[in-house]
């Protein structure tokens, strides 16, 4: 899938995303005839003009009774020059969390801004998450051009403005008309002034930096094979970096070092594989190796206890009195947060692991630097999360560490009543011991 | 796929005999290389697939060596369930969406793989990879995991279960593109060859079953046409087509100008159709 290029987007109610998305997909013949006639006959039924484009992505009946988009709908769409995956994520506020998730596996963001309101706190908000989540290239796509006679001050006063939230990004500023076409596909007259591309030239041509071949090799264990008696292979995805046969590899968290042997794949061995391939690696001595643990090379964190960002996108606040489950590539732990954070804020809190895991920065590593935070009560995905740095243990400080008789009573003078309490150190004893 | 494995305790895959389901078996032979295939195959016959459908799996699957479990709802065909009798809509519901949830009941499976692909239809393209079933085998869109990076949540309480769709990012060229690089067979029927059917509206529709009611003015005609998509013979609607190889396949789709899934008449028995039926257990 080489040329492929990942995009979200993201603005507040009404700056007309689903309109853009529509007329991308519209202009660059991505719709098909009869999804045309079925959005052109539920146009009439509704009070839209002549093609509502919105109706080609707003999938869901909740959000087409609405007017609003309420989850990340999927696009795929390709041009005679690339391929595009577009993550059309909502702008309505409570669910800021789809805006992450959709940033999460982008390339490139597309920051749409209505010329008429300019920047808004949601437009500042899904900006800085997509920066959180490590995105680099921006279009900032000024929308309504028309209904402002393409002023070209008005204009410019909102790329000033995004410059300053967004420091150091590549920021390509777009004016355009969604409603009308103007430099969606083609560059349009109406903003003469404008010597900047077309927002699908710009996508069709965007070199992104995704380069994680060239990074470390970091291969989590999924599963391990073991067909026959003489055969033992350990399968995952490579999540960055390459491997040879003959490579020395790390064995984590033992640390043990041995030599890849082979790597098995169904279409025969082969002498190399990188990064976002699934293969299975066969290994030159006999190491005790599971699902979760971690084949590396060169350095990488090993530890309990970390900073990170968290976004949280559960109804049911952050309690650092619970035990939430943390899943980190294939492992998945038990662990504790020193901070609250209600839906959909944002915050740096320190996390601490029952067990070790093994673990890069985020701005390192996107593969081995994030998490989720998942709600043992609710099995909720209820946190994402980059890890910024680990927390070094200073000498002595390991006795300060609770313990697990000390985290079960926080638990239970954290309950109501003794029924409460029972049944949170019920709880909190099985997901200890699980 | 591996990951489905190492997470769940009786996971299925769900094979309807369709381009998507070959390619799902071919990754799942690939994912657990040099080991078998680690679940069984689901089929779910309604009874009114093409006959050209039932002939490639039985001799498909026995090629490769897969486990297939067929289940068909005997009860409703018994009562006579076809769709110019009862309707689509309740056709589909007692033979695709009960029959489906009652194999996966008696199955105690926990999770269930499927073709489904994002770019086909407007609510599949707000399904997750790890998709969340309640005990009743029903999706609720508006409560949904997120899904960040690669990480997947696989955690369900007992009778939930999970419908996982390996393909959701794959759109139709890249279902043709894969089957023509990895020289994947599929079934005749998506091939270009004289057939004989009626022409009703836009649809290509085949005689197979009995059933089918020839209406005033229709007369039987061969016709070089090919499937895009494969269903029950009644209800799926061939195109005219010359393409009777893959490429010529990528070629003509490359320039098409209507889905796959025009010619699905259960998709446009109501707008929503397909989230109504989501929302019930369909896939």
């Amino acid at each position: 899938m080489s040329g492929l290029l990942r995009i979200c987007t993201a603005g507040s109610v009404d700056d007309g995303k689903s309109t853009l998305i529509g007329r991308l997909l519209y202009d660059s013949r991505a719709v098909y005839e009869d999804q045309l006639h079925s959005v052109q006959k539920a146009s009439r039924n509704r009070t839209a003009g002549p093609i509502d484009f919105s109706l080609f992505t707003d999938g869901l009946r909740a959000e087409r009774e609405q007017g609003i988009t309420i989850d990340v709908a999927y696009r795929y769409f390709a041009t005679a020059r690339r391929k595009f995956i577009l993550a059309d994520t909502p702008g309505h506020e409570q669910y800021t969390r789809n805006m992450a998730t959709g940033a999460s596996t982008a390339d490139v963001a597309i920051l749409l801004v209505d010329a008429r309101h300019g920047v808004r706190v949601q437009s500042r908000r899904h900006a800085q998450i997509a920066r959180l989540l490590g995105i680099r290239d921006y279009v900032l796509a000024v929308n309504k051009m028309d209904l402002i006679d393409f002023d070209r001050t008005v204009f410019e006063d909102i790329v000033d403005e995004f410059d300053r939230i967004l420091p150091n990004a590549n920021l390509h500023p777009i004016p355009i008309s969604a409603l009308h076409g103007d430099n969606v596909i083609t560059r349009s007259e109406r903003t003469p002034w404008f010597d900047g591309m077309s927002l699908l030239q710009f996508l069709e041509t965007v070199q992104v930096d995704r380069d994680v071949s060239g990074k470390p090799f970091r291969m989590p264990v999924q599963l391990v094979l073991r067909p026959t008696h003489e055969f033992r292979g350990y399968a995952g995805q490579i999540l960055s970096g390459m491997v040879r046969p003959g490579d020395l590899v790390s064995a984590w968290p033992g640390g043990r070092s041995t030599r890849v042997k082979r790597i098995v794949t169904w279409d025969g061995d082969l002498e190399v594989a990188s990064a976002g391939q699934s293969v299975t690696l066969t290994l030159e001595d006999e190491v005790d190796i599971s699902r979760g643990d971690l084949l590396s090379v060169g350095e990488i964190e090993v530890g309990q206890r970390f900073r990170a960002d968290v976004v949280w996108m559960d109804e049911r606040p952050l309690d650092p009195g619970r035990v939430y489950l943390l899943k980190h590539t294939t492992k998945t732990v038990t662990a504790e947060v020193d901070h609250a954070l209600v839906l959909n804020q944002i915050g740096s809190v320190g996390i601490q692991t029952a067990r070790p895991i093994i673990f890069d920065r985020y701005a390192e590593n996107r593969g081995t630097g994030s998490f989720i935070l998942i709600d043992p009560a609710t099995n909720f995905t209820s946190g994402a999360g980059m890890i910024a740095e680990p927390i070094r243990e200073r000498s002595g400080a390991a006795a300060s560490r609770p313990s697990a008789a000390e985290r079960l009573a926080r638990v239970a003078r954290s309950a109501g009543n003794d029924a409460d309490a029972v049944e949170a150190v019920r709880k909190a004893l099985e997901e200890l011991l699980s | 796929m591996r990951e489905v494995v190492a997470e769940f305790e009786r996971p299925v895959m769900l094979y309807s005999i369709g381009k998507d389901s070959s390619v799902l078996l071919r990754l799942a032979q690939k994912a657990f290389y040099p080991g078998p295939i680690p679940f069984p195959l689901l089929h779910i016959d309604t009874t009114y697939k093409f006959r050209e459908m039932i002939e490639f799996r039985d001799r498909y699957v026995a090629e490769i060596g897969a486990r297939l479990i067929v289940h068909t709802n005997s009860e409703a065909i018994a009562e006579g369930t076809q769709p110019f009798l009862v309707g689509t809509k309740a056709c589909c519901g007692a033979l695709k969406t009960k029959s489906l949830l009652d194999a996966l009941e008696a199955g105690n499976y926990d999770a269930a793989f499927g073709g489904a692909r994002r770019d086909e239809e407007r609510s599949r393209a707000k399904e997750r990879i790890f998709s969340l079933r309640d005990p009743n085998g029903q999706w609720d869109p508006k409560n949904q995991r997120p899904e960040l990076w690669q990480l997947l949540n696989a955690r369900i309480r007992p009778g939930e279960s999970i419908r996982v769709f390996p393909l959701s990012n794959w759109t139709e060229i890249d279902v043709w593109s894969y089957i023509h690089s990895e020289s994947i067979p599929v079934v005749p029927l998506y091939f270009a060859r004289e057939r004989e059917v009626v022409v009703r509206g836009e649809a290509l529709i085949s005689l197979e079953q009995p059933f089918v009611p020839l209406m005033p003015g229709e007369q039987p005609q061969k016709i070089m046409c090919r499937m895009r998509s494969l269903g029950c013979s009644p209800c799926t609607g061939a195109v005219r087509s010359d393409a009777d190889t893959v490429p010529k396949i990528i070629a003509e789709l490359v320039a098409a100008k209507n889905s796959e899934r025009q010619l699905r008449i259960i998709d446009h028995d109501q707008d929503g159709s397909m989230e109504l039926k989501k929302r019930e257990g369909y896939f």
